[in-house]
């Protein structure tokens, strides 16, 4: 070194010394910062949650679970709440994921590319931005009035599953483009039809990527409480949607969908109701209710991480 | 070559140009493809080979744009490939297609050579077995695979992985097989290997292969065509491309002063 710096003049080893130091300062800096914000976002989720757990800590039993709503706070529980949140879901799901995923197919794999659908892409996207009460508006026209399904599970699903339905296009078309080229000349090459291409491959191969995005617009859904009060979900109601085949009095018997046209609630207005009633023994339910609210959005997140992995495992190119 | 017998014709392209968009990739190609026989495209990158060789199952209707002129005549039913009239999915049934790199599907082994089968219609258990044996045996890999049919074909190696793809192409029993550079992610035991095979294939099937080997070319192939910028320089039998071509440009390619 300190023959280097005898033949080279430029060369000072303390100004470079300190200028690295300098560099390494700034990392050291970002690293921390970068951590402390990663840490507000984890630490606030995980208060809120531990917050709820501990004041709801009371509620969280088995009882809770299988009462119905009612005047006592302590006798009060989340059933017809929880029963209603998955029928919801279930009818939301069955709408949304074949009406997304044919969508975002043939945007993908059929649609010419033109100006048309260049404006349909576009309003897609605008679509995910739409506000759920604008949804909440258009389904109490629409499906309880003009169709006359009603306060029920399906008109509340129908709303759900209109709301998601951009995710689950946009998933679809991110899980499909992500296939090379390669794969879908291979499969015409022996000649596939487009529909055996998407049928035998494209589907099935994007099939992670799509279940990822559905799973994560449920998880939205099931949390939205603004179009579910617009389309007059009840705040409180002691009975479950009818099963199928049961008796349901007078020796008739329900038939298979008879459920989808019965009155509901779900937690997220179960949880509202509770919060803004004056006895301050509700905000135990509250909270006990927002907790296993919480608990229900991880797990299908949970189920997401799992199936992608599970799914993504035998494919690679 | 006017006195010489030639063997049938399997295939002719008749004034032959190709648009990508506004730019002309193929200018107006006439050559024969003789019937059970191997003819080799050589030629720089970018002389439209490959361009060339997807007209033959019509792979550029997968994509908006394009455009085809003239002919491309298929025999002995006399049809032409390209005409709007025709189904490119049904000249694709006749016509199969090795790519330049393995691309099996991320299935198992079996499906993978049962799926043009199945695309087909073949649903017969016993049928769809007999054929990808005899596929997988048709492509020199049934002793390497035939005890793990259920295995993954992505976790082949590469030259396992085409030959699996000449098994998919051959379970069909197309009468023209097309082969874009086959062997160029391959080693030299897995090139080797495909050639040999390429010269067992022709006893039942012709062949069409694009290759960047000039030795490869003089190796497999029956007849040879030199291409550059998108025109057809020379078609002959590979031995006289090779020892005498007439053409001056053929003749740099081939001796290295050019491409």
């Amino acid at each position: 070194m300190s023959s280097d710096q005898s033949t080279n003049p430029t060369f000072n080893q303390e100004k470079i010394r300190a200028l690295i130091a300098r560099g390494k300062l700034k990392d050291t800096l970002f690293a921390a910062l970068g951590i402390i914000c990663l840490g507000i976002g984890l630490v606030v989720i995980f208060a809120l949650v531990a917050d709820m757990a501990i004041k709801g800590f009371d509620r969280l039993n088995l009882d809770f679970f299988t009462n119905f709503a009612s005047r006592r706070a302590t006798q009060a529980g989340i059933l017809s709440a929880w029963v209603g949140s998955l029928l919801v879901m279930l009818v939301t799901a069955l709408t949304a994921v074949p009406l997304g995923v044919a969508a975002g197919l043939y945007l993908e794999e059929y649609a010419k590319r033109n100006w048309i659908t260049e404006i349909i892409e576009i309003n897609i996207t605008n679509l995910a931005a739409v506000p759920s009460i604008v949804y909440g508006l258009l389904a109490l026209g629409i499906f309880v009035y003009t169709f006359g399904f009603g306060q029920s599970i399906l008109s509340a699903g129908l709303t759900l599953a209109l709301l998601i339905l951009p995710i689950v296009i946009v998933a679809t078309r991110e899980a499909i483009r992500a296939i090379p080229a390669m794969i879908r000349e291979g499969s015409m090459a022996v000649g596939a039809t487009r529909w055996q291409t998407c049928r035998y491959h494209i589907v099935p191969y994007a099939m992670p990527g799509i279940l990822t995005g559905v799973i994560i617009g449920l998880a939205r859904a099931i949390g939205e409480t603004a179009p579910i009060i617009t389309i007059g979900a009840l705040t409180f109601i002691a009975f479950l949607p009818p099963v199928p085949f049961t008796e349901i009095g007078e020796g008739a018997r329900a038939g298979l969908f008879d459920w989808v046209m019965s009155p509901f609630t779900v937690m997220p207005i179960q949880i509202f109701n509770w919060t803004s009633r004056p006895d301050p023994a509700f905000e135990v339910n509250a909270a006990a209710a927002g907790f296993v609210l919480m608990a229900m959005v991880l797990t299908m997140n949970a189920v997401a991480i799992w199936l992608r992995y599970k799914l993504r495992k035998n494919i690679k190119w | 070559m006017p006195t010489n017998v030639m063997p049938p014709l399997k295939a002719e392209a008749r004034d032959l140009s190709f648009h990508y968009g506004e730019v002309r990739a193929l200018k107006n190609i006439n050559m024969p493809i003789y019937d059970k026989k191997v003819t080799a495209l050589i030629g720089p990158s970018g002389c439209g080979k490959s361009t060339y060789l997807r007209s033959f199952n019509r792979m550029h209707d997968l994509y908006p744009g394009n455009r085809y002129e003239g002919e491309i005549r298929f025999y002995p039913d006399n049809t032409n490939l390209l005409s709007p009239d025709v189904d490119p999915i049904e000249v694709r049934m006749r016509v199969g297609m090795v790519f330049q790199k393995p691309n099996p599907f991320p299935k198992s082994i079996y499906e993978n050579v049962a799926y043009g089968l199945r695309v087909r219609g073949e649903k017969n258990r016993r049928d769809l077995d007999g054929k990808v044996e005899q596929a997988l045996r048709g492509a020199a890999i049934w002793d390497e695979v035939k005890d793990r049919l259920q295995d993954l074909a992505t976790n082949l190696s590469g030259g396992q992985q085409q030959r699996l793809c000449i098994a998919r192409a051959l379970a069909t029993d197309p009468e023209l097989l097309l082969f874009d550079e086959p062997t160029s992610a391959l080693d030299p035991i897995a090139t080797g290997a495909i050639e040999e095979l390429v010269h067992e294939l022709k006893q039942r099937v012709t062949i069409l292969i694009v290759t960047h080997n000039m030795q490869q070319a003089a190796r497999v192939s029956d007849y040879t065509a030199y291409m550059y910028l998108g025109e057809m320089i020379e078609f002959g039998k590979t031995d006289d491309i090779f020892i005498k071509p007439q053409d001056k440009r053929t003749e740099d390619y081939i001796t290295g002063r050019m491409g």
